[in-house]
């Protein structure tokens, strides 16, 4: 193991209120692979863009091989050969690799393909990478692509990589390979930083691993010398008391039954991988897991947005007694059989609402085709704008202010409060309270308690974990499209949840 | 420890967008962007003929509205061009960039032209209308339904189809022109049915554009409740914003799509018999003049509101007339016109920039700890 | 007779050859300047202007500078003019259509203004615009063509314009596909944030690319009149070819060599109902369509295909605003 490539300390950055790192401090050597490991939101992806130039931290201090150094824009990051290789891919699909690997160079010598293509393939040969450079990227697949991505920060002569989540789109035999990859530029000198929350990964790839808990730096630790459990312990912490109450409702039949669903994408990625679980009335369901692992298809699924290659979906309408299946079924269908199902999507204004339409002409999204008249009804829209603006304290200037103007969390408010109006027998939330402020996510709270104290059978997909222990009846823990588990919440602790989360059974962890 | 020379990069200003403003404050900013398009027109003129700036706008004011018959012809002229904005404007708020209003007003006047020469010895007075007008709005539609099928089915860009039809009916334009020339080959049809006036329409009033101006208000204002009252309206307005908002609440996209495209051809079929049964009584291949494009500038700079293009259209025909005005005081060429809408439509164009954007410029350097 | 149909159909397709040469370069960059038909006629207006004053001032004309003159007057013409549209849509991020549209109703008017008020506004006695002499020196061929048959017809008839045209075309060809900052362009049309990130300057390509786009079709405006008509101005003279231009980066999926072979066919099939004997009128309007409709076939195959290569530029006509998410 070599000298310090990278050494950070005391590393602060805010974005107005939030702290999104505090005092990080962070050392990489030459010839190492460090992991970094922290659940969604715990500052991971912010303190690496500081490295690569996106941001500028607010204080302290970077050093590379020993001297200090500002990194205000990517430039900069170049200079130190830094190279950063997102999760979302940069590249134009249109050309090959090597016009992907070149763009943006400014040599001096002679533009020449040819020649750039044979440096890509002494790259790829002295790392073990697989990739013709000639192939245009449309035609390649995810892992592929990710390659084109790490080449072109290789042909800028990166030493100090940063790899944000890489593992997230790969099978695990990609996976496999990519470590193969990563470990030959280990042993050739390079300093490697991976950003990840998947605890096998991390036991089997890194030198050292370094975690990260809401913004704040909880310490580093020698690969060799950790468990899994210890890992998970630092990553999600003590529990904390939330003072969420709990209602119990006595009977709690059946509504939603999900039957060994599958899913799988046209890059032929497999997204929900034979997933089954009953959703309950009276009952919170709180899905649990590492962000992208599944949440997003598996509500789209059962709200008829997304077409799925096996399985059914049974809905046990209370009033008529029948069971329909909702497999495939458009969200108008199901309306149309009398399924009260509602949804609150995680992409408020991109989905769940139009930005540029007022609260009122946002309420009439659910309700504009009522009646037989060829014309909108405002009258009751305008009446129901109103009273989700006082009954959930909605501040804006009036219903007819366009919801893109309104912060998040009164932007939230607008759209449970329509979704709750429908008065639903299935309420769906993805992520209610991701961006809200402490009073918002307990208003939040209190009305899908009191939605299952209605009878309601509710789904909800959170990120924090201390929230779903105590607010929901049962957790489901879902893993790169796969249920891991389901647990009593009254009884599970974090760790046990944590593990679930990140723990594989396939691919690396059997090394 | 030696510390890098701390430089600063960022530029002297930047762009940022903005939330939205006030609309008064929207309003002073487009009323600043005609005055100043005014004032260049006015150079412009004035380096041109010499004329003195006041006389050019006095000249303008007359040309336009001097006497009644003015008047009456820069409300036929508004009327007109306004027909055809109302008609690209369901299509553009659904974002669907419908550029080939021009041949759908075409094959629109065409077919009623076809009505009045095949069936004038057929059919009544009323009857002949009548087919005129079902025929007019079918075929309009029908060349908007073209691209918009390909649009909702294989995705392919409507803007360059449209605009391809727009060619295609000149020239079908053009070739029943020679069908059916007076005299025969000479290319042009002439006024149609000028002793019988079959498929005129009627004056009102002693006023020939009475009911060509008539028909487009009251197309004005069934719009304007179309697209702001109506389910209709409703889901164009959901599509146009959010594609995946609207399959978020079940919206058929392609149905919305093909059913608002149907509806844009045919208010420019409605437009193509304005100008043919209302206006020239006769079909050629510039009957609709340059209005399919710049209805679309019409459209779009009033934001799709059909009362506020009441505004724009009036804008532009005004100096239409205004600068003919001109060029035929000073026995210049008719094209004059043409040079001051552009001008004034790159005012109000780069106007907009300064209600979406605000420019902020750098501020002092803090210093950094 | 085949040889003067294709001597005629090249020189009907060089205007065309330019405009879309011009159009493939500004939509490489993300653009569609729907503005091409005006920045053609102000590209030959303003060639008209300059050999107007120069062949008023003098007695009797020297070819060099009969030819420059309007050259550059035309280059700037157009240059201008693509720089009125790169500051609308590039900088103040004005939509394309209509800012492309508001440039042809502008353009057209410039031109046909200035043709039919020029004599007038310089209290001139000539009757018309006739601009002979400019147009002879423009003409000029190269001198061994007569010699050599039907293939010095065919090969070396034309003017140094009409070459010009289809070496601009390869050489574009050859900028796309063989130069860094050729790929930089494509990079922007595509996908103007990943190139951004790369760090290569949008706007100023754009700029750039933009404007060179408006040049190179503005010459097709000076060839049609100094070549094709002989000088002579007309209003409206032009037509639709501004049109055609724009039909014809479709037709050559955007590529300039293809857009040589696809302006000779589209010049031919402007042309060809004079060697088709016993036309009607209606006949001959049907045919002059035929561009238009073979445009739109290949539109519909390409989208139907969807062969990724030949589609159009990913961002073409939205414009790029850094900050936006």
């Amino acid at each position: 193991m070599g000298a310090p490539a990278i050494e950070l300390k005391n590393i602060t950055k805010t974005f107005g209120q939030i702290v999104a790192n505090k005092d990080v401090c962070l050392t990489v050597n030459k010839g190492e692979i460090l992991s970094v490991l922290g659940e969604n939101g715990s500052g991971k992806t912010t303190l690496m863009n500081m490295i690569s130039g996106i941001y500028y931290p607010d204080h302290g201090h970077i050093y590379i091989d020993g001297q200090e150094v500002l990194i205000r824009s990517p430039k900069d990051a170049f200079k130190y050969k830094i190279g950063m290789i997102h999760q979302h891919f940069k590249l134009v699909d249109v050309f090959s690799a090597t016009e992907n690997i070149v763009l943006g160079l400014k040599d001096e010598k002679n533009f020449s393909l040819k020649d750039s293509e044979k440096k890509i393939r002494e790259i790829t040969a002295q790392y073990g990478f697989e990739l013709e450079p000639s192939k245009k990227i449309h035609e390649m697949s995810v892992s592929e692509k990710q390659t084109v991505e790490i080449i072109k920060v290789l042909y800028r002569g990166a030493d100090i990589l940063i790899l944000d989540e890489p593992t997230a789109v790969l099978t695990p035999q990609e996976t496999k390979k990519l470590f193969a990859v990563l470990r030959n530029m280990r042993d050739s000198g390079k300093a490697i930083i991976i950003i990840t929350h998947k605890l096998h990964e991390v036991l089997s790839l890194s030198d050292r691993v370094s975690v990260l808990r809401k913004g704040e730096y909880i310490g580093t630790v020698n690969t060799a010398e950790t468990n899994e459990s210890e890992l998970t312990e630092m990553m999600v912490g003590k529990k904390i008391e939330l003072n969420i109450e709990r209602t119990k409702v006595e009977e709690t039949p059946d509504r939603l039954e999900i039957r060994n669903i599958s899913c799988i994408n046209r890059e032929g990625v497999t997204l929900l991988n034979n997933v089954s679980f009953t959703a309950r009335a009276g009952e919170i369901l709180g899905i649990a897991g590492i962000a992208g692992s599944g949440q997003r298809e598996l509500l789209e699924s059962i709200a008829g947005l997304q077409k799925l290659n096996e399985g059914e979906i049974l809905y046990h309408n209370p009033s008529t007694g029948y069971t329909e299946n909702l497999r495939d079924k458009s969200p108008v269908k199901i309306k149309e059989l009398g399924v009260r199902l509602s949804f609150v999507p995680e992409d408020r204004l991109g989905m769940g609402l139009v930005g540029n339409m007022d609260i009122i002409d946002n309420m009439l999204l659910r309700s504009y085709k009522k009646g037989k008249s060829a014309f909108l009804n405002r009258k009751n829209p305008k009446d129901l704008a109103n009273k989700i603006i006082e009954d959930l304290e909605v501040v804006t200037p009036s219903a007819k202010t366009p919801v893109r103007r309104l912060s998040g969390g009164n932007v939230q408010k607008v759209l449970v409060g329509r979704e709750i109006a429908a008065s639903p027998t299935v309420l769906m939330v993805a992520y209610p309270v991701r961006g809200l402020d402490i009073n918002s996510s307990y208003l939040i709270y209190n009305l899908l308690n009191k939605q299952k104290e209605s009878g309601v059978a509710v789904i909800f997909v959170g990120e924090d974990l201390d929230v779903l222990i105590e607010l929901c009846d049962r957790i489901m823990v879902i893993n790169s499209g796969k249920i891991t588990g389901i647990v009593d919440a009254e009884t599970a602790t974090k760790e046990e949840i944590g593990l679930l989360m990140t723990r594989n059974d396939g691919g690396e962890s059997n090394e | 420890m030696s510390k890098p020379a701390v430089k600063n990069h960022e530029p002297l200003f930047h762009v940022v967008k903005r939330p939205a403003i006030p609309t008064w404050q929207s309003l002073l900013i487009r009323a600043g962007a005609i005055l100043a398009a005014l004032i260049v027109a006015g150079l412009v003129t004035f380096f041109l003929t010499g004329l003195n700036p006041i006389d050019v706008y006095s000249t303008m004011i007359d040309g336009a509205i001097g006497t009644e018959k003015r008047i009456w012809n820069l409300l036929q002229g508004i009327a007109l061009l306004l027909c055809v904005s109302l008609a690209v404007t369901p299509a553009f708020k659904m974002k669907f960039w419908n550029i080939g209003a021009e041949g759908q007003a075409l094959m629109g006047g065409l077919a009623a032209a076809l009505c009045m020469i095949l069936l004038s010895d057929k059919l009544s007075p009323a009857l002949l209308i009548l087919v005129m007008f079902i025929t007019s709005v079918v075929s309009g539609a029908v060349w908007a339904l073209i691209p918009a099928i390909f649009k909702a089915k294989w995705n392919t860009n409507e803007t360059l189809f449209t605009l391809m039809m727009n060619y295609i009916a000149i020239q079908i334009v053009s070739c029943f022109s020679f069908k059916y020339s007076v005299p025969k080959g000479s290319g042009s049809i002439g006024i149609i049915n000028s002793i019988s006036k079959a498929g005129w329409f009627p004056s009102v009033f002693d006023q020939k554009y009475f009911l060509n101006i008539l028909i487009v208000v009251i197309l004005t204002v069934l719009l304007y409740v179309y697209l702001k009252h109506s389910k209709h309206g409703y889901e164009i307005a959901v599509v146009g914003e959010s594609e995946n908002t609207a399959k978020y609440i079940g919206i058929n996209v392609k149905k919305v799509i093909i059913r608002t495209m149907i509806l844009s051809g045919a208010l420019c079929g409605i437009a193509g018999l304005l100008m043919v049964a209302g206006t020239d009584h006769t079909i050629a291949t510039d009957t609709v003049g340059g209005r399919g494009f710049t209805a679309i500038m019409v459209s779009w700079l009033a934001k799709f509101n059909p009362i506020m293009m009441f505004l724009t259209s009036f804008l532009l025909v005004f100096f239409e007339k205004g600068a003919i005005a001109i060029s035929s005081e000073f026995d210049l060429n008719n094209s004059f016109s043409d040079i001051i809408t552009g001008i004034i439509i790159f005012f109000i164009i780069g106007s907009e920039f300064f209600i979406n954007y605000s420019i902020k410029f750098r501020e002092k350097e803090e210093k950094r700890k | 007779m085949i040889v003067s149909f294709i001597q005629r159909a090249v020189m009907q397709g060089i205007p065309l050859l330019y405009g879309s040469t011009g159009e493939i370069i500004t939509e490489k960059g993300g653009h569609l300047n729907l503005g091409i038909p005006g920045i053609m006629y102000v590209g030959a207006i303003s060639g008209v202007i300059g050999a107007f004053f120069y062949e008023q001032s003098v007695e009797t004309v020297n070819p060099i500078l009969a030819v420059m003159i309007p050259l550059l007057s035309s280059v700037l013409g157009s240059f201008i003019m693509g720089l009125i549209y790169c500051v609308l849509t590039v900088t103040l991020h004005s939509n394309q259509n209509v800012t492309g549209l508001a440039m042809t109703t502008f353009g057209v008017g410039f031109g046909n203004f200035f043709g039919g008020s020029l004599i007038k506004l310089t209290n001139s006695d000539t009757p018309s615009i006739a601009l002979v002499e400019t147009s002879r020196c423009f003409k000029t061929a190269l001198p061994f063509a007569d010699k050599l048959g039907a293939i010095g017809e065919l090969f070396f008839s034309y003017s140094f314009l009409a070459y010009s045209a289809i070496i601009i075309a390869i050489l574009v060809t050859l900028f796309f596909n063989k130069t860094r900052a050729g790929l930089h362009l494509r990079a922007i049309g595509e996908n103007p944030a990943t190139a951004d990130a790369a760090g290569i300057n949008v706007n100023r390509y754009k700029y750039v690319s933009t404007c060179i786009g408006s040049i190179i079709a503005g010459l097709g405006g000076l060839y049609y009149v100094m070549d094709y008509a002989d000088g002579i101005w007309s209003n409206n003279g032009f037509g639709d070819r501004g049109w055609l231009a724009i039909a014809l980066v479709i037709f050559a999926v955007w590529r300039p060599n293809f857009s040589i072979i696809g302006s000779i066919l589209f010049g031919g099939l402007l042309i060809a109902y004079n060697y088709i004997p016993n036309l009607s009128f209606e006949q001959v309007e049907l045919i002059k369509m035929t561009p238009y409709v073979v445009t739109i076939l290949v539109l519909i195959i390409i989208s139907m295909r969807q062969k990724k290569e030949n589609q159009p530029p990913a961002s073409l006509g939205l414009s790029y605003f850094r900050e936006e998410r």
